[in-house]
């Protein structure tokens, strides 16, 4: 190995009894600085949260922008939910068709299918799918305020930009989450259903009953409401990497980006910690 | 040149008998990643004066009115604002403080996705709920007559150019009819018959509502014109502050020069 090779690596190893100790390296520096940024981040969220919730819950509400979020996160998400739903609900209606008939098992068909929409696919397709839609045009709306001085004027203008910019949005996400799941799962049982009866003759009424035959409410509620977390972490991080953000237009598609990335990977972590938690609370 | 300790005076000799400034800032300081941008800066601005905040680009002028309107905090001194210290006040309280201040930004920043009518309407829907649809209406009307701009009442702000912007920001910040003003460069970027009915307008206004107003601006003609008293920054500090005049006849190299190329 050359010197050059060797001194390249040489930051990187430990330092040996009796070596000169080198100054840390730049990889040794910028692992330093990820960690202090990701502390940092954290810390930043968490008052940011703390700050939204105080103002969500004291007056004035700032009911008219509610409204408006929850058509913007609502209705306008409503096609693309049902579209995702719908083709989800083919794909597996396809899979578990062909996995069930390899094991003698197609009378099973509607269970699976219903079962697998409403308790995994369903929740987590319309996570990620609101997640890119509303998390990017929050993010980058908030963004795109923030470096105008827009957000800046609001609160000149004596008005809580937490409240009337983040808790709404948030609240929005919230609320809105649950139902565009339901949405997402009629759709997909629906579609589903078709792809079957298109291959063998199946009644949507016996597609329903078969499917939703010995099912309790606590078997698909906490499933739905889940959901609801999920806003959360949407509307939070969104709004969060929004008003934050700095740097023109390289700084607005910076939030974009982050709001959908950061969003939909921590809304994969809760689902973990849900699924579990659900599975313990209601066996 | 008035010093921290004669302006602390004259607020605490004013404020017993009731007759404080209505801003005064006693050795500000804020630095921006280790660079000092205001280095103890001491101002104060009465009722119906207008004090104009003169400097070169970067020591810390727009940030001075950034600090007093509160949107960002000092590194120490305090501000304080009709007697009261604004330092740790809650978002909520310094919202009261706010609501007595007006604020035009540099850019204007006008809220992209509303009209010039909501735009003005704005302030007015948040803090004067008990008007009617039509009083509100009403008023905004009154004040885009004001700033000549009532008949871009349904136009978005990105239809109308920087100039009809700035009216229309300014319309916006007298819309809960401030006690202060605050004005960050007027007339920046605007041609000089803009820049001049910009500075009439802020003269009508000044002369109609007696306002304390402090405007930061690069503009000598504009500041002169529309000033009572000029303070010039250099270095984060104030160089010099009193009357045009006594600029004209000040000996500091600094101030020379920035009089002569200006």
């Amino acid at each position: 190995m050359s010197d050059l090779g060797f001194t390249a690596v040489a930051g990187v190893n430990p330092p040996l009894p009796g070596r000169r100790i080198e100054p840390p390296s730049s990889v040794a520096i910028s692992a330093t600085g990820l960690g202090e940024g990701f502390f940092e981040w954290f810390g930043d969220l968490g008052i940011f949260f703390w700050q939204v919730l105080r103002a969500a819950v004291t007056p004035p509400f700032e009911w008219r922008e509610l409204i408006r979020q929850l058509d913007e996160v609502g209705s306008r998400s409503l096609p693309l939910v049902a579209m995702a739903g719908g083709a989800i609900g083919v794909i597996v209606s396809l899979e578990a068709r062909y996995s069930l008939s390899r094991f003698g098992a197609k009378s099973m068909f509607p269970a699976t299918l219903v079962y697998s929409v409403i308790q995994v696919m369903g929740p987590i397709i319309t996570g990620l799918v609101v997640s890119g839609r509303v998390g990017a045009g929050m993010g980058a709306e908030l963004a795109s305020m923030k470096v105008t001085e827009q957000i800046d004027a609001i609160e000149a203008s004596a008005i809580n930009p937490y409240r009337l910019l983040a808790a709404t949005r948030i609240l929005a996400c919230i609320l809105m989450l649950p139902l565009l799941t339901l949405a997402a799962d009629a759709c997909a049982l629906l579609t589903g259903w078709f792809a079957q009866a298109l291959v063998e003759p199946l009644s949507f009424h016996q597609f329903v009953s078969s499917g939703f035959k010995g099912a309790t409410f606590s078997a698909f509620l906490p499933q739905t409401f889940k959901t609801a977390v999920y806003g959360l972490i949407i509307g939070l991080i969104a709004c969060f990497q929004g008003m934050r953000t700095r740097g023109g237009a390289a700084g607005v598609g910076r939030a974009a980006t982050n709001s959908v990335v950061l969003a939909s990977l921590f809304l994969i972590l809760a689902d973990v910690v849900m699924v579990k938690f659900i599975l313990v609370v209601f066996p | 040149m008035a010093t921290a300790y004669d302006i602390a005076t004259k607020q605490a000799n004013l404020e017993k008998d009731g007759r404080a400034p209505v801003v005064a800032v006693e050795n500000l300081q804020k630095a921006f990643a280790g660079h000092k941008v205001l280095n103890g800066i001491s101002l104060s601005v009465d009722r119906g004066e207008t004090l104009a905040v003169l400097g070169r680009s970067g020591t810390g002028k727009s940030v001075l009115l950034r600090l007093i309107i509160g949107l960002a905090k000092p590194d120490s001194g305090s501000i304080r604002i009709q007697g009261q210290d604004i330092e740790g006040l809650a978002l909520d309280r310094m919202g009261e403080i706010r609501k007595k201040m007006g604020f035009l930004f540099q850019q204007a920043a006008l809220y992209d996705s509303l009209t010039v009518a909501e735009n003005v309407a704005f302030p007015l829907e948040h803090h004067r709920r008990e008007m009617t649809r039509s009083e509100r209406a009403d008023r905004v009307m009154q004040l885009l007559a004001e700033v000549g701009m009532e008949g871009a009442l349904k136009k978005m702000p990105s239809d109308i150019s920087g100039g009809m912007q700035k009216r229309v920001g300014l319309a916006r910040a007298l819309a809960l009819e401030p006690e202060i003003l605050l004005l960050d460069e007027p007339t920046a970027g605007l041609d000089p018959i803009s820049s001049g009915e910009i500075d009439d307008l802020i003269l009508k206004l000044q002369h109609e509502r007696q306002m304390a107003s402090i405007v930061v601006t690069h503009d000598l003609h504009s500041a002169k014109t529309i000033a009572n008293r000029l303070a010039l920054l250099n270095e984060g500090s104030v160089a010099i502050e009193g009357t045009f005049e006594d600029l004209q006849q000040s000996d500091i190299a600094f101030v020379t020069e920035f009089l002569k190329l200006s």
